[in-house]
């Protein structure tokens, strides 16, 4: 089986909210960026993959396996970062590790204690006395040490630093030299993904936008800018979305030489940003 | 090998790294024969992605200038010398078909070309 993640079809309703028709594949030995501004439906899909929440329809394969049939057996092979570390408040960081570690038979004591060391995390100290960032380094270090084949990381990056930031997207990089192992990481900081990411999935407001190679994107997607007398009505339908000012329009689409041949002169066309795309998507009632 | 990436040029990752390792197998920098990293450990130095660094082997692959044995690595392929000389002629006439666009486009005519080409030709030698 050479995914390590494949969804289909997959549906979570919530009063007010509906995650809908998800679907996305992650091969072994690549690094997926999930991405979407805040209430998009990220944290559901995770937690949708590891089974903390009911679905209501859908299929969810974890390296080939239902991820509900084999839920244990998955769980066990999935190194998971929360958004929001929990752990039990009074205890030590010692006491956390000892009660976690025998869960996973592949753990790894001395990697484990590695990472403590380069990351400068107090094993004595009480849980509830660290940093929002220490408390993720803490979580990272344990989701690290049992030689997990998928990383599942829900904001693994926020309230963290550039420096360590850099220091955990080049490990995951090492983490995939073993052409087995994936990562699927939620993020809203895009420039987490502009370097590594190979697949980016966006997705708003419930829904899939794209689930596409980052190469493709950074390739294909680009900004129009130009005079608003250049708009007409058949170029607008190639727009994904756009910004008008009294001064000109900025337009995002999803092929640039397409783009080219559709307005000969007088624009301007730049690759986009995934923040840029992020941004435009995310004004989608303005679509043409 | 060396490979520098500019994040603010035009021209895609994977383009820059084809033309770069291209061009030190022509100049015989990266000797026949050579191991090249793998992609994966490509991508983990220059912090890209996987994706980004096969696409550039494999377009490498197809225009032979390097052979993948399949769980083993990438190598240098042999470069046949008829095949060498040609690759770095075209170069040479890519460069002027450059030039003379260029040319082209500010109204040079081509005896003013050639004079300027004369020039630069005795200059370097």
């Amino acid at each position: 089986m050479n995914n390590a993640v494949e969804i289909r079809g997959l549906r979570k309703e919530y009063k007010g909210f509906t995650l809908r028709d998800v679907s996305f594949t992650l091969p072994r030995g690549f690094i997926m960026g999930l991405i979407g501004p805040n209430g998009a439906g990220k944290t559901t899909v995770i937690k949708l993959i590891l089974n903390l929440i009911r679905r209501n329809a859908g299929d969810i394969k974890v390296f080939g396996l239902d991820a509900i049939k084999r839920e244990a057996e998955i769980k066990a092979r999935i190194g998971f970062v929360h958004e929001t570390p929990r752990f039990i408040e009074d205890a030590t960081l010692k006491d956390i590790k000892s009660a976690i570690a025998p869960f996973y038979a592949k753990w790894d004591e001395k990697l484990f204690g590695s990472l403590i060391e380069e990351f400068s995390l107090p094993l004595d100290k009480k849980f509830k006395k660290l940093s929002h960032g220490m408390k993720m380094k803490f979580q990272i270090a344990l989701a690290l040490s049992h030689d997990a084949d998928l990383l599942l990381m829900d904001e693994p990056t926020s309230g963290l630093d550039p420096v360590f930031r850099r220091e955990l997207l080049e490990r995951l990089s090492g983490l995939i030299q073993n052409e087995q192992k994936a990562v699927l990481f939620s993020t809203h900081i895009t420039s987490d993904l502009e370097r590594t990411a190979d697949y980016i999935t966006l997705i708003n407001d419930g829904e899939i936008v794209f689930s596409l190679p980052k190469d493709v994107i950074k390739e294909k997607w680009g900004i129009v800018k130009g005079a608003r007398e250049l708009l007409a009505e058949k170029s607008r339908s190639l727009f994904k979305g756009i910004r008008e000012t009294d001064f000109g329009f900025e337009a995002l689409i999803d092929d640039i030489p397409a783009a080219r041949k559709n307005f000969d002169s007088g624009v301007v066309i730049e690759r986009a940003s995934i923040e840029d795309i992020m941004i435009f998507m995310d004004k989608g009632g303005d679509r043409a | 090998m060396k490979v520098i990436i500019s994040n603010s040029s035009s021209d895609p990752i994977y383009e820059q790294i084809n033309r770069q390792i291209k061009a030190q197998i022509i100049s015989g920098d990266l000797a026949e024969g050579e191991a090249l990293p793998s992609i994966r450990k490509l991508a983990q130095e220059l912090q890209i992605s996987v994706i980004t660094t096969k696409r550039a082997y494999d377009e490498l692959e197809r225009e032979g200038f390097i052979n993948t044995v399949s769980g083993k690595g990438t190598y240098v392929a042999v470069q046949n010398q008829e095949l060498l000389k040609e690759k770095k002629m075209k170069i040479v006439e890519e460069k002027l078909a450059e030039a003379v666009s260029e040319a082209k486009m500010m109204g040079i005519g081509l005896d003013y070309l050639e004079d300027m080409l004369r020039l630069l030709f005795k200059e370097d030698q």
